[in-house]
């Protein structure tokens, strides 16, 4: 754009502005905000003073909104999806040297003896996906997932394999999956953040806040971390001996004290703050509303088996349908403590899967029937999945214990997504007969994310963000979209 | 306007200035249209390098474009120049033929195209790209009419020329001191400052102010902020366990540097290689940290390798960075597509920062020591004292000496048959630090009425701690068993010099002492130097001996003070044959060694025990013998390599000297050399930036040919020149900037120009940028009278939300502890920064977590900005503290004169009429509803901030705090004026 366009822009915003009574609209501001790479614009003006405002995609979408589940730590997917039945008869063999050569493990040396899943499988639903024993009631839901066996990394330590995942390079300072989504595509609640975040599980994702964070892009596109304990958003809360009725009348001041200064000083960036109080005015209601679930009905909330009031997993499910429900672009579930190697029961593959698949499995079919059943499946991708894949061999450090357990690995493991534009009850690559490697149809981090963009509208080749002097991209240089599980 | 985008597709960079509210447009202009040759180079390497540049493995239909042989080769026909190649590519319609092809990106505006076509008209003349060539300084234009303006005003006012636009008035003086004060200290101004500037009546006032400013130790603090950023300054080490890492004397080390006004040539060399310095100084060593804010990565199972090769990595990319404007991250993986730097040249690079002795370590080795000055001094003193005893006990004795220590024995033991020794106590003790003492038995022997016995056992045993239920008693208990599971073996804590000791209740001779040390698997080994001694009722020491090594059986020590031998040399009647004599000389000189070597042992253990203040990691170049063999990593992966490569720079930049040593010393004065065209440019653009909010190169991180083009290259040129010719003097560069006029002018835009430069590119209004989130921070602290003065030291924790999830692998990252005193009221950059959880108010204001090097903050305008200034309750102690400075420190009586008083106190301008009647009116809302809710009054004006002096009014407090809360709200409170 030129300047001569610019002022017509700057005109089109002065009149925006005045047109619009104070409180409508979110609007953020990047000081020099710009338009994404290759991205079309809804609109010139919007992209100017609303950076989250929605934005077209590259091109038709299937999903809208996407739930991210990541299993932190990272689950077993050989004892809960990808049933090999040949490990199982090989049990307790010496590892053959083939997968051993040259390769380094993060907890194991010598020769580690094979281990077959000590886990029942059935298959499940018209599309007959394998699921295992510790998942009792995700098989309800066989049939809108999509289950993708042949997952692959470059990683095998928590977390670069986190951030790998996460925001496509395993070293920190590169924006987040949440963030680049947002930043291509916006959001359609100006009330709520476009990103949200929630853990649980007690401990934050080995990667930390970079896995949330903006990286290089503005920090309007970091993950929003919400609570569904104590407050909800930073600073949200009023402080102690200020009631709403004030601070309303402390925004009043605010707004008309700056509104005086940006007439004396024709100092347009001036009514943007004044929008942006007002915004966060409006939050400090929005948030905790939508992050209050004791609205919900009571079967909901058992379906769910959320407690209010509590900060757990089945409380964030419900809460991602929620925050969905209202707009937000993108909501990140981390749950800490999916690191099966052995080194208790707790992390054993028999009563520890049991009991940690307990927690997990039924907010999760909760939340996919749930979402099913309002019509925003469609329109909303589930993804379901951990940082890397765990060792067909018994860990090194627990092979004498009575507790299984195995150990990282990197070259092949499986997720699953529903919802949102991708083929349920299908089954997706294969891993050769003992685990060890892909076989068929293998699907690369890269791939995945320039998968997950596509349905959500976006060419991975064309999201991108100019940072140091070069063009940046979730997907690096790589990446190719697997068209085989879109529907 | 003549500016014109040219890269319709690339996206636009976001700028540290929030002084605009519209996309700037991309200034491609240099000024007045007299170098094409630079406009079409910018359009070429926009548009048609990636495929036609520099790198030979993307080089499409074997065409470069990025020289001008590659040019002429079949691109242009300059014989006959509308024939050429090149345009017919440009202009064609067919999607087939057009340059470039759709799908990289939108065909040439006109406006680009007829400048391609009169340039190679013209002859296709190819310059080098503008930051590669030296800057010189231009001739200055004579447009400002005024008698003080400067040459920044004359080359702002001479592109001003044609615009349209004319420079803004001055700035009032109110306005100016608070630009002026957030600028060059990054705090507001005193009421005493401001009073005695708009008194000040003489000629020379501002710049008198200048000077004031520019000597404040808040100088350094405001100024080490910004190049905290660059040097990616942390207190914890980054990746998933992001330990505390203790590298704060470099934070006072760059606050000091700016303090002493260091030239710039200085403190770029000690920082990159200090070490190397002849005779460095502490500081100079302390500097080199500046490469080692690198991350180690402490998980378990993670490749050193891998993780020191992606430090030496981002050394490369950062200094070329933050020194250059360059990036050099493409060439890591292949060689640049847009500036000309090979693959091979920048593992070349790597090299000079791969020759250091850091490896990703835990421990974060080699660390450097500092300690307090009187230690230092303790620690010269025992220094000279050790050399002092080294190069005595090298002298051998002279004749003189040895008889007169003769005759001396002869005196002490004339007709004694033996030289027992007399002791009450019997002590081990085993020097050094991190050791554990552990002794299975000691027999101390002596003679009880003709019989040898053992009177150890009679003995009291002490010891110096006592671990793992092994007390001293078991090395008396007549069991002589070494293994730890029989429960007859003592053990210490793991401590420095431990020691054992038994009390034989009385004086008795001593004939010899046996000891057996704890078992198994060469654990005895673990007492290896261990000393035995003999101490008397004073206990004094009047034996001892020294031992190497500790075996695993009975260690036997014949006690006595002269060895039989000798013994019968000294009561010889005869006189002494020359063997005899020899023997005593060595016996005398051995003798003497020993008690030297005691000495020695004793200074040696001083010196452990001498506590440094603090240490920190430092660069450390390898022996010549250790150097590291760099090779070129295959697509930057350091598991695959190529070529071996040595210390050099890249072809495209001036020559390293002839003379230069090829390490990070000759890397260092390589970068603030003369002929540098970059370094200069560089730390101009970045003083401007901070200042102006836009650096006159707007992308300051990238100079390269992916950067854009100066708003004022003559300018740029004039001030980067006269930095060198003043010896990289960065205060005269300052000043220079802050007593232009173009500094000085108000910040009030009219409709006019702000609809023609909406961006003050022309600077034809006064820098109007928010405040960086340390300036807010203590600006609030520092108006509410909250703000501690308090200078350097180790890293404080201020308040922050406890939200109760911890960071992966470490309990240690979470432990923050809120500081209590004035630690709770440092300025922002004392505070501890983490990387894994960055102080989150602060984060809010676009800082980064400081993982790699940020040449340029984002600044945003976020509605969780609002919540942090309103709700945090650091912001509500701030509230809390002005509100009673407004009811305590003013003599006004009404609520109106107050409110004046503290509008005044935030924004140092008086509040208009209309302003001062809202604030008021404000006052009396609050005053109202609290007088209807005392509970809540009493919580808004006392919590958190301690409880006020007694008799106060919490109801009028409460409605003050209210009020305070709202100052620190304003927009123009967060914005520079």
């Amino acid at each position: 754009m030129n300047l001569e366009n610019q002022k017509v822009l700057f005109d089109t915003r002065r009149h925006f502005l005045k047109k619009c009574p104070i409180g409508l609209g979110g609007i953020y501001l990047a000081s020099q905000m710009s338009g994404v790479g290759g991205m079309a614009s809804a609109s010139d003006v919007d992209d100017v003073v609303n950076p989250i405002a929605q934005k077209n995609p590259h091109f038709a979408a299937k999903a809208k909104n996407v739930i991210y589940i990541h299993l932190a730590g990272s689950p077993p997917t050989l004892d809960l999806f990808d049933y090999k039945p040949e490990l199982v008869k090989r049990t307790g063999e010496d590892c053959p040297d083939e997968f051993l050569a040259g390769r380094r493990f993060a907890f194991t040396s010598g020769k580690p003896k094979l281990l077959g899943t000590p886990r029942q499988f059935k298959q499940h639903g018209e599309g007959g996906v394998w699921m295992s024993d510790a998942l009792p009631t995700l098989p309800e839901v066989a049939d809108e997932m999509c289950v993708i066996r042949s997952m692959n990394t470059d990683q095998f330590n928590h977390a670069p394999a986190q951030l790998f995942l996460l925001t496509g390079s395993p070293r920190q300072g590169r924006p987040s999956f949440g963030s680049w989504v947002t930043y291509g595509l916006g959001s359609e609640n100006e009330d709520l953040p476009g990103f949200v975040v929630l853990n649980s599980g007690g401990t934050n994702p080995s990667a930390g806040k970079n896995a949330w964070g903006n990286g290089f892009l503005p920090s309007v596109f970091q993950g929003v971390q919400c609570r569904s304990k104590g407050a909800p958003v930073l600073y949200v809360n009023n402080p102690a001996g200020m009631s709403r009725q004030l601070r309303r009348k402390t925004l009043d001041a605010i707004n008309e004290l700056n509104s005086l200064q940006a007439e004396s000083l024709g100092s347009p960036e001036t009514r943007t703050r004044i929008a942006q109080y007002e915004l966060a005015y409006r939050m400090q209601v929005s948030v905790p509303q939508v992050m209050n679930i004791n609205d919900e009905s009571k079967e909901t909330i058992e379906s769910y088996g959320a407690k209010p009031g509590e900060a757990n997993f089945a409380n964030n499910c419900l809460l991602a349908r929620r925050l969905v429900e209202q707009g937000v672009r993108f909501v990140q579930l981390f749950d800490w403590g999916w690191d099966f190697h052995g080194t208790n029961a707790s992390r054993g593959l028999k009563g520890g899967l049991s009991s940690k698949c307990a927690s997990m499995d039924r907010p999760v079919t909760a939340l996919i029937k749930d979402l099913k059943q309002r019509g925003m499946l469609q329109d909303t991708l589930v993804i379901w999945g951990g940082e890397f894949g765990r060792t067909p061999f018994r860990e090194g450090r627990t092979a004498k214990s009575q507790v299984l357990g195995r150990d990282h690995y990197p070259d092949c493991y499986s997720i699953f997504m529903a919802g949102g534009g991708v083929k349920g009850g299908y089954t997706h690559g294969e891993t050769d007969e003992l685990g060890f490697k892909v076989a068929s149809d293998g699907v690369h981090v890269h791939d995945y994310q320039a998968t997950v963009l596509h349905l959500l509208g976006m060419d991975h080749e064309r999201l991108t963000h100019r940072f140091q002097g070069r063009d940046y991209r979730l997907t690096d240089v790589h990446g190719e979209v697997v068209h085989d599980i879109i529907a | 306007m003549p500016s014109k985008k040219i890269q319709p597709l690339a996206p636009i960079i976001f700028s540290i200035c929030c002084c605009a509210i519209l996309p700037l447009a991309r200034s491609q202009e240099a000024g007045p249209a007299k170098n094409i040759d630079r406009q079409v180079r910018s359009i070429l390497s926009n548009k048609c390098f990636a495929c036609h540049g520099p790198d030979e493995n993307s080089r499409e239909a074997d065409l470069r474009l990025d020289t001008r042989e590659g040019a002429l080769e079949s691109a242009i026909n300059l014989d006959e120049p509308t024939d050429s190649e090149l345009l017919a590519r440009i202009n064609s319609d067919d999607p087939d033929m057009i340059m470039p092809p759709p799908k990289h990106g939108e065909p040439l505006s006109d406006k680009d195209r007829e400048l391609m076509k009169k340039w190679v008209a013209d002859g296709a003349t190819y310059t080098s790209h503008w930051s590669y060539l030296k800057p010189t300084k231009p001739q200055v234009p004579q447009v400002a009419a005024s008698i003080d303006a400067n040459e920044i005003d004359q080359f702002v006012q001479a592109r001003l020329v044609g615009s349209g636009l004319r420079p803004a008035e001055p700035a009032d003086r109110r306005v100016l001191i608070r630009r002026l004060a957030l600028d060059l200290t990054g705090l507001p101004p005193t009421p005493e400052e401001v009073k005695r500037f708009i008194n000040d009546s003489s000629e020379n006032a501002y710049e008198t102010l200048v000077d004031y400013y520019l000597s404040r130790p808040s100088y350094g603090e405001r100024w080490a902020a910004m190049w905290l950023d660059l040097a990616r300054y942390a207190d914890s080490a980054g990746y998933a366990d992001d330990r505390k890492r203790t590298i704060w004397a470099y934070r006072d080390y760059v606050i000091r540097s700016y303090n002493e006004n260091k030239s710039f040539d200085l403190f770029t060399v000690e920082q990159l290689a200090g070490d190397l310095l002849e005779a460095p100084t502490e500081q100079q060593m302390v500097a080199t940290a500046f490469h080692r804010n690198t991350l180690t990565n402490s998980e378990g199972g993670t490749s050193d390798e891998e993780f020191h090769s992606a430090a030496v990595v981002d050394r490369v990319n950062t200094t070329m960075a933050v020194w250059m404007g360059t990036t050099m991250a493409c060439a890591q993986c292949h060689t640049h597509k847009y500036d000309p730097i090979t693959q091979k040249e920048y593992f070349q690079f790597y090299d000079f920062f791969n020759q250091s002795a850091d490896y990703d370590r835990p421990n974060e080795s080699p660390v450097f020591k500092i300690y307090s000055t009187e230690v230092q001094q303790r620690r010269q003193a025992i220094k000279s004292e050790l050399a002092a005893n080294k190069a005595e006990s090298k002298e051998i004795p002279t004749a003189a000496e040895v008889d007169a220590w003769i005759a001396e024995m002869k005196n002490e033991y004339r007709g004694k048959a033996s030289s027992r020794v007399r002791g009450q106590f019997v002590r081990v003790d085993l020097p050094g630090k991190e050791k554990i003492l552990s002794l299975a038995e000691v027999n101390v022997f002596s003679r009880v009425n003709g019989e040898r016995v053992n009177v150890a056992t009679r003995g009291t045993a002490t010891q110096s701690s006592v671990a793992y239920d092994g007390p001293a008693g078991l090395a008396i208990d007549g069991n002589t068993d070494g293994d730890f599971e029989k429960k007859s073996t003592t053990h210490t804590n793991t401590e420095q010099n431990p020691w054992w000791q038994v009390d034989l209740g009385e004086v008795v001779p001593i004939e010899s002492i046996s000891i057996w040390h704890r078992l198994g698997n060469g654990i005895h080994s673990r007492s290896d130097g261990f000393r035995l001694s003999v101490l008397d009722v004073n206990k004094k020491e009047v034996w001892s001996r020294d031992f190497a090594k500790a075996v695993a059986a009975e260690q036997v020590a014949e006690v006595e003070d002269l060895p039989s031998v000798i013994l019968e040399l000294i009561n010889q009647a005869e006189p002494l044959d020359d063997a005899g004599r020899s023997q005593l000389e060595n016996y005398f000189q051995e003798l003497e060694k020993r008690k030297i070597q005691i000495q020695i042992s004793k200074l040696n253990a001083e010196l452990a025990s001498l506590k440094s203040m603090t240490t920190l990691p430092v660069m450390q170049a390898l022996p010549e013998k250790q150097r590291r063999t760099s090779k070129v990593q295959i697509r930057g992966n350091y598991l695959d390599t190529g070529e071996t490569v040595s210390a050099a720079t890249p072809a495209i930049f001036h020559p390293l000297k002839a003379d230069a040593a090829k390490n990070r010393l000759g890397l260092a004065h390589w970068l603030v050399d003369q002929d540098n065209p970059l370094t200069a440019r560089v730390v101009v653009n970045r003083y401007w930036e901070q200042i102006f909010g836009i650096g006159i190169v707007e992308t300051s991180e990238e100079f390269g040919a992916q950067g854009e083009l100066p708003s004022h290259p003559d300018l740029l040129d004039w001030l980067s020149a006269d930095l060198v010719e003043n010896r990289w003097d960065t205060h005269h560069l300052l000043k220079q900037i802050v007593m232009s006029k173009t500094y000085r002018q108000s910040s009030s835009a009219s409709s006019q120009s702000l609809s023609v430069d909406p961006n003050n590119r022309l600077l034809s209004r006064g820098p109007r940028v928010r405040l960086t989130a340390e300036m807010i921070r203590d600006q609030a602290l520092a108006v509410s009278g909250l703000l501690s003065s308090k200078m350097y030291g180790p890293p404080v924790q201020p308040p922050q939300p406890k939200v109760g999830l911890k960071p992966a692998f470490s309990g240690q990252t979470t432990n923050w502890t809120d500081s209590v005193g004035e630690n709770r009221y440092r300025r922002g950059i004392y505070t501890e920064w983490r990387r894994s959880s960055p102080y989150p108010s602060m984060s809010t204001f676009d800082v980064n977590s400081r993982e790699v090097c940020e040449l340029r903050r984002t600044a945003t305008n976020t509605p969780l900005q609002a919540l942090v200034t309103l709700n945090d309750p650091v912001y509500v102690e701030a509230a809390q503290g002005l509100a009673r400075r407004m009811v305590g420190e003013t003599n006004a009586k009404t609520a109106l004169e107050k409110a004046k008083f503290g509008f005044q106190l935030c924004l140092i301008r008086k509040p208009t009429e209309a302003e001062s009647i809202r604030i008021r009116q404000l006052f009396e809302e609050a005053k109202r509803h609290f007088e209807n809710d005392k509970t809540a009054a009493a919580a808004l004006a006392t919590d958190p901030l301690n409880p006020p002096k007694s008799g106060s009014d919490l109801v009028e407090l409460a409605a003050w705090t209210t009020v305070a809360n709202v100052l620190l709200n304003l927009d123009e409170m967060l914005m520079k004026p």
